[in-house]
């Protein structure tokens, strides 16, 4: 099961973040500057899955961006570190060449993708053309 | 978009109202609102799962969904229901394994494959689901060969996702009913990732080769170099995982490499949470499998000394068990203490050297009880070692104190001690208390050799001592306060509850008022004079009483009434030797702030009610005190404060007695360790306060005592005191008030005898007035019988007339049943009598609270007739019996019962702990205890006429996690509420 959802610069500035278990606000930021000095500290070579604590983190940088998940143990690693690219492949289509910008100034949508493709924890859509169909009907009534 | 919202956020309270409305949408023609739909529904299904029990056939139908989305979005919530209860699906293997056939073949809509492979995470999930399905189960696990073995064949792709996938097929094929065709094709995958130049590979291998290697070790064999490599990988994540398989392949053989492995890796480690971790696993392997003493002792060593603090407290009490219990070869055993004390004095002797606490501790335990096994050094020496330790300013308190204690126990076998000598001059001054009690311990137990080296014996850890939890020989002290005229100690719980009760009892003051005391005293007397024998004969017979009913083991006397203390049971339990000390130097150097806390709170608890009680008090002893039998019936007023005074030095006493059980248990951990024990012997010693009262009381009233110090039950006896004081509080009025009439005393104590006759069988609560006039007034009571619940109303005619056609009757309400008792109706009411109705009340639905309300009508000398109204207040805690069932009974009906609430509640502080909170529960809320086991307990009540309910709960830190199971849907939910009162509100 998925614990929590976070986008982080190289500056270690949360873009997005998204908790599907219940932390405390204050705790959160904690967690989050921890969680992204772990992910830092490692370089190309090392594996990008980390034991953290009780948990496990799952990590994948695009250019500036860290995207991290925390899952529990019963959740297949691999399967998290696919999804993830499967995330970044729909903003990137729906973007069309997704960027830090993009993220930051389209955060509602972002949530919204997020949404679609993750809820409890658990991945419920994969298939990029229905993740998006709500996100475009949105779209639409807004211009009209 | 609000069936997102809905499952995002959603309040369980809530579920009802918009469940029917999820319901339809299930039906929707467009496969998004479906999808949505399954999805709230899971949610709903996590947070309150029994709610949405009735649409299980429905989530089947959402499986069946000609749409795959759908039908994956229902994939979660068989996933979680599984999870719980596998074998309640396995009709479901099937369809299963034919949609994953269907997926793997690649029948699915094209836009559901990612990077062409056909929907992975869907796979992925199906193979989770296989894999809980075929577990140990042959037959099921025989239906998905084929399909494994297709999908293992198809994800052949280079691709994340796919090894994603044959990680999930490795996985299933080893957590089902093994097939060898599989198992070698699972291996070979798994051995790809093992050489797999990717990390993440690698990493998913040995994680792979962890679940693997439990069945199969050869596999591990195989793979030995490349285990080896991980090993020194530069990736901690690798090496962490590597361990983590060497530890599950650890045997006799290749304990040393690994556990050297693991120190190797805890040395460089930082974070407080693996080493936790680590260090519990070491300890674990090493107890397990260690080849030689030295080699053990060595690594307990490493482990404390790196573990330190942050371990888990278990290793270090698993560990002096092991030294002190021993194996089964006598020689075995000596040398391994004797390495023990060996190594630990080497550590010592190095300077400057911190030790973390618990090494101290350990080693402290370790050297005062071994260091006899020495040739070369003799208890001076390590006295002396110790000395410095203790003299040490990094050394904690609590660790002193397990030194002071090594040092008392070496103390008999050095010969000349000046040191011990400087170390009592030293500590008799200290501040910390804790450490100026052991001192002076020692220093009387110095002064008496005998006494000393019998209580201290060389190498006895582990034989069991004899404790009197009974405390009985209290009783001789109690007995002698209280036949001085103190109040008797009444248990937090009840002091609450009289407090309650109090505001009750202070409506009946115009009432009571009307008393005189002249009969009153004449019929007190006497049992004054029984009493006496009583209180002596008593004290040892209720000790031996409560011993019983506590069902502790191998108690026995072991001091009388002569003012020693008892020996007391430390927690270890393989170290109870404690000094008795003269019950005059524990007043002089006891200052537990605990007690001092008790005293106050309770000092301040009583004071509005002390008064009545000491009244009671000193009534109930007249004949007994010498010195306050002559004014109690003049002065009352000067009695009561004489009295008051005196009660409290009683109080003071009492917990200097309680503060003195402390001190032996503080012996081996802080005293706040052992507040709740301390809590406990409280209670067992107010409860024979209690009792005793109890007895004086009923005597007083020319009643069978006998019958009632039979009742078994604590419950009983707590619900006894609680209407048997009250009552008397009412007499105990008119001692104030000389100006009432004789009449009305006879009546209320005839009201109390008839009273008192029911209560020798059943339960029952206070007498309270429910109306009244100038001529008649009804009171009513309630008598909790096993199988229903008994109202009882009292119709006492005050008048000096004749009441005619008296009729009572209760009007029916929605949620009683009510059944009238035969003898109920009355035509005539003679003049100052009084005469009961009694109605059985069973309970048609449950509910917290409810009123009953009657009215009764009569008539008075051929005139008007008079109707009076009232009504009484039901809870629903009337109805609750305690079910009595066993262990086995409780496992068949938990499963069987279908709605269950789950709670959290936080304890107060004075009953955080479970034996405490147990207590509260069974007397409070009449539950029956089934089992305790460690920190949960199992509780099962039944709601009359028989609904049962069972309760499981379980103690974290101060937080009670509450688990309620019913046939009935509403019941737990009210069980709940009433729980959490109890709970939080005492």
């Amino acid at each position: 099961m998925i614990k929590f959802f976070l986008m982080v610069n190289k500056q270690g500035q949360t873009r997005l973040s998204k908790y599907y278990e219940h932390v405390e606000i204050n705790k959160r930021t904690l967690l989050e500057t921890e969680v992204i000095r772990s992910c830092l500290s490692r370089s190309n070579e090392q594996c990008s899955f980390i034991e953290f604590k009780d948990f496990k983190l799952i990590y994948r940088q695009y250019a500036a961006l860290f995207i991290v998940v925390g899952v529990n143990d019963t959740e297949n690693e691999m399967a998290i570190y696919g999804f993830i690219h499967n995330f970044v492949e729909v903003l990137d289509e729906y973007f069309s060449r997704v960027s830090e910008l993009d993220i930051m100034f389209n955060l509602n949508k972002v949530h919204i993708i997020l949404d679609e493709m993750v809820l409890n924890g658990c991945i419920v859509q994969t298939n990029r053309a229905r993740i998006l169909a709500p996100l475009l009907i949105l779209d639409k009534m807004s211009e009209s | 978009m609000a069936l997102t919202v809905v499952s995002q956020i959603f309040p369980r309270e809530m579920i009802p109202a918009v469940l029917p409305l999820i319901e339809d949408k299930l039906q929707h023609s467009k496969e998004i609102i479906r999808r949505k739909a399954v999805l709230a529904l899971y949610k709903f299904h996590l947070i309150a799962p029994n709610q949405v029990q009735h649409i299980h056939i429905k989530f089947r139908k959402a499986l069946c969904d000609r749409d795959v989305g759908v039908m994956a979005a229902s994939l979660h919530i068989y996933f979680r229901m599984i999870k719980e209860n596998s074998s309640g699906y396995k009709d479901l293997t099937g369809s299963f394994v034919t949609i994953l056939k269907q997926v793997v073949g690649g029948k699915l809509p094209v836009d559901f494959n990612y990077h062409s492979v056909p929907a992975p995470w869907l796979q992925i999930q199906l193979l989770r689901i296989l894999g809980l399905l075929g577990k140990d189960d042959q037959r099921t696990s025989e239906l998905m060969y084929d399909v494994l073995d297709e999908s293992l064949r198809r994800a052949e792709l280079n691709h994340n996702v796919t090894y994603a996938i044959l990680f999930e097929c490795v996985h299933t094929v080893y957590s089902i009913y093994p097939k060898s065709e599989l198992l070698e094709k699972a291996a070979k995958c798994i051995g790809r990732f093992v050489l797999s130049p990717k990390i993440n590979l690698k990493y998913l291998g040995l994680k792979a080769l962890t679940y693997v290697i439990q069945q199969d070790p050869t596999l591990a064999l195989q793979h030995q170099m490349t285990i080896i490599e991980c090993l020194d990988h530069p990736d901690p994540i690798i090496k962490r995982e590597t361990l983590e398989l060497l530890y599950r392949i650890t045997n006799a053989q290749n304990i040393t490499v690994i556990v050297q492995k693991m120190l190797e890796y805890l040395q460089q480690s930082k974070e407080e949470y693996i080493i936790v971790n680590l260090v519990g696993k070491i300890a674990e392997l090493a107890e397990k499998y260690a080849p030689d003493n030295a080699w053990f002792i060595q690594t307990m060593n490493a482990v404390f000394s790196v573990g330190g603090d942050v371990m888990h407290p278990d290793i270090p009490n698993n560990f002096l068990r092991l030294l002190a219990e021993g194996f089964d070869d006598e020689t075995e055993n000596q040398q391994l203490r004797l390495y023990a004390v060996q190594s630990y004095l080497t550590l010592l002797d190095a300077e400057n050297v911190f030790y973390p606490q618990k090494f101290l501790q350990v080693m402290s335990w370790v050297l005062g009880e071994y260091s006899y096994l020495l040739d070369e050094e003799t208890p001076e020496e390590v006295i002396t070692k110790l000395y410095k330790l203790l003299m040490n300013d990094s050394v904690s308190s609590e660790t002193k104190a397990w030194l002071l204690a090594a040092v008392t126990k070496l103390t008999p076998q050095a010969h000349s001690s000046n040191i011990v000598e400087r170390l009592i001059q030293e500590f008799t001054v200290s501040l910390d208390t804790c450490m100026r009690q052991h001192a002076f311990e020692l220093k009387h137990l110095r002064e008496n050799v005998e006494l000393m080296k019998s209580l201290l014996p060389v190498d006895k850890s582990c034989e069991d001592m004899v404790v009197d939890a009974s405390l009985s020989f209290l009783d001789g002290f109690v007995a002698e306060e209280l036949s001085q005229g103190a109040a008797p100690y009444k248990p937090h719980h009840q002091r609450q509850e009289e407090k309650l009760s109090q505001e009750k009892v202070l409506n009946f003051e115009p009432y009571g008022l009307s008393f005189s005391s002249s009969g009153f005293t004449g019929r007190q007397s006497p049992a004054g004079i029984s009493l006496g024998s009583d209180i002596s004969g008593n004290s040892a017979e209720t000790g031996l009483k409560e011993t019983n009913s506590l069902k502790l083991e191998g108690i026995k006397k072991l001091w009388g009434k002569e003012g020693y203390l008892p020996k007391k049971e430390g927690k270890t339990g393989d170290e109870t030797e404690v000094p008795p000390v003269p019950q005059e130097s524990i007043i002089m150097e006891n200052v537990d702030q605990t007690i001092i806390k008790k005293d106050q709170s309770q000092v301040l608890t009583q004071s509005k009610e002390e008064k009545e009680k000491q009244l009671l008090a000193s009534s109930l002893f007249v004949g007994l005190g010498t010195e306050s039998t002559i004014n109690l019936l003049g002065k009352a007023d000067t009695v009561s404060h004489k009295f008051r005074r005196k009660s409290k030095v009683k109080e003071t006493k009492s917990g200097e007695t309680t503060s003195a059980q402390n001190m032996p248990c503080s012996y081996f951990s802080s005293s706040s360790d052992v507040t709740y024990e301390d809590d406990y012997y409280l209670d067992t010693l107010q409860d024979r306060g209690d009792k005793e009262l109890n007895k004086f009381s009923l005597n007083s009233e020319l009643l069978d005592s006998e019958s009632l110090t039979e009742l078994p039950s604590v419950e009983k006896l707590s619900s006894c005191t609680l209407s048997t004081p009250s009552l008397f509080t009412d007499d105990m009025e008119g001692l104030h008030s000389p100006s009432s009439t004789a009449a009305s005393v006879a009546n209320e104590i005839s009201l109390a005898t008839s009273l008192l006759e029911e209560t020798s069988e059943h339960m029952h609560s206070d007498l309270v007035e429910v109306c009244n006039n100038e001529t008649i007034s009804v009171s009513s009571y309630k008598i909790w019988k096993d199988d229903c619940l008994l109202v009882v109303w009292s119709v006492s005619n005050k008048s000096g007339l004749e009441l005619k056609s008296a009729d009572l009757e209760i009007s029916s309400a929605e949620n009683f049943k009510i059944t009238e008792q035969p003898g109920c109706c009355l035509p005539v009411i003679e003049t100052e009598s009084i005469k009961t109705f009694q109605y059985s009340v069973q309970m048609e639905k449950p509910f917290t609270e409810g009123n009953l309300f009657g009215f009764i009508n009569y008539q008075m000398m051929d005139t008007h007739s008079v109707q009076l109204e009232f009504s009484v207040n039901l809870s629903l805690l009337d109805f609750i019996r305690p079910l009595k069932i066993s262990t086995e009974n409780f496992g068949k009906l938990w499963l069987s019962f279908a709605n269950d609430v789950k709670q959290n509640v936080k304890m107060s502080e004075s009953q955080a702990a479970l034996p405490s909170a147990l207590k509260t529960l069974q007397q409070k809320l009449r539950l029956h205890v089934v089992e305790i086991i460690g920190n949960e307990g199992l509780l099962a009540c039944q709601l009359l006429p028989s609904i049962p309910c069972l309760l499981h709960f379980r103690v974290h830190g101060d937080v009670l996690a509450l688990w309620f199971r019913s046939s009935c849907s509403t019941l737990p939910d009210y069980l709940l509420y009433q729980c959490q009162k109890v709970v939080e509100g005492s």
